[in-house]
């Protein structure tokens, strides 16, 4: 197969991803320092843990003084879909990946990151691996050093605009994908469904924390769908050797 | 406040959990995964996940739910055209924008 591992190819497209993270960091720069943490800490958080949910989530179990125990498990259950698309990347990996390079890439495999990587139509290398996410981190990094700073002089209006951000740049790649394929479509919409009973219903969404809303909806509708409509086998070209 | 010793320990477990999730699956998988299955559930999975965080969370990120729906509607139907990641997150974003400052100069 195929293989993308041009590095100026990876930053291109970690651009938008660095953009758009440029604003929610923004905005989580914002709420760390509103709820008490300081400039540093709010920096330090989103470098060495690089996700929005699982940092929104984090942030009042710190300042309340919550257990070591509470904020482990509650970043072990928001994040656990890493594991999930950290599987599904290493199989987009090409040949020039090597282990070291696992250890590093792991390391900022976000949603966004993982969702534009795996829909490039060849496998991806390490130099590519390694410019998609140096572009996002940069951004996710500034965004939150200058919410931090420069939060509390922009207006409430624009804080709110910045909110759609993430969720717009879910929808952008998802669509694209969904209008070329029918089973993701379906998937999708199957998915979405699972999603809003979880949150409508009062008895679920009181009881499921939203975390565990996320698991259990994308394995139900993943589980479902490789059931029903299930990728065509791997053409295989080379000979194999091993047996 | 939340002083610096209490906050590193903090910080250690956060973002040890957070990276071990990450690092363990993709270190530890080290062949093509065959399993049509399996191949094929992998295949969803981001698809399924993102549309999950997307909805219905998009409609209460914003001020007001209209302006949401409003941001929504936008990002959905340039991103069904294929415009970047980038210019569909900004429409979005100045979309939520427009549509609440009229909601302001109205009310």
């Amino acid at each position: 197969m195929r293989e993308q591992n041009n590095f100026m190819a990876g930053i291109k497209d970690g651009f938008p991803i660095c953009l758009g993270y440029l604003s929610v960091a923004f905005a989580f720069g914002i709420t760390a320092v509103n709820s008490g943490l300081d400039i540093w800490q709010a920096v330090l958080i989103s470098m060495l843990n690089v996700t929005s949910a699982g940092q929104l989530a984090g942030v009042p179990i710190i300042v309340g003084g919550g257990t070591l125990l509470e904020l482990g498990a509650t970043q072990l259950i928001i994040n656990l879909r890493y594991a999930l698309m950290s599987v599904s990347l290493s199989q987009k990996f090409g040949k020039s990946v090597r282990l070291v390079d696992k250890f590093l890439v792991s390391f900022v495999n976000t949603d966004e990151v993982f969702a534009v990587s795996s829909s490039k139509g060849m496998d991806v290398g390490r130099k590519y691996m390694y410019g998609i996410t140096l572009t996002p981190f940069i951004g996710w990094t500034l965004g939150t050093l200058l919410g931090a700073v420069a939060g509390n002089i922009l207006p409430a209006i624009v804080i709110s605009a910045l909110g759609i951000a993430i969720y717009a740049m879910f929808v952008a790649i998802v669509t694209p994908v969904a209008r070329k394929e029918r089973p993701v479509l379906l998937c999708s919409l199957f998915a979405i469904a699972l999603s809003c009973v979880f949150n409508f219903i009062p008895f679920l969404s009181k009881h499921i924390s939203s975390g565990f809303i996320i698991i259990i909806c994308t394995i139900v509708a993943s589980v479902v769908f490789a059931l029903v409509a299930p990728l065509p086998p791997e053409q295989e070209k080379e000979v194999d050797i091993d047996g | 406040m939340v002083e610096a010793g209490p906050f590193l320990l903090y910080l250690l477990v956060m973002a040890g959990v957070t990276y071990l999730v990450r690092m363990v699956p993709m270190v530890l998988i080290k062949k093509k995964i065959k399993n049509t299955f399996v191949r094929s559930f992998l295949y969803y999975v981001p698809y399924a996940v993102l549309s999950v965080m997307t909805i219905p969370a998009i409609f209460f990120s914003t001020s007001y739910l209209i302006s949401a729906i409003c941001g929504f509607l936008v990002a959905l139907v340039l991103s069904y055209f294929n415009r970047s990641l980038l210019v569909v997150a900004a429409s979005a974003c100045g979309t939520v924008l427009v549509v609440e400052l009229l909601i302001k100069l109205i009310v």
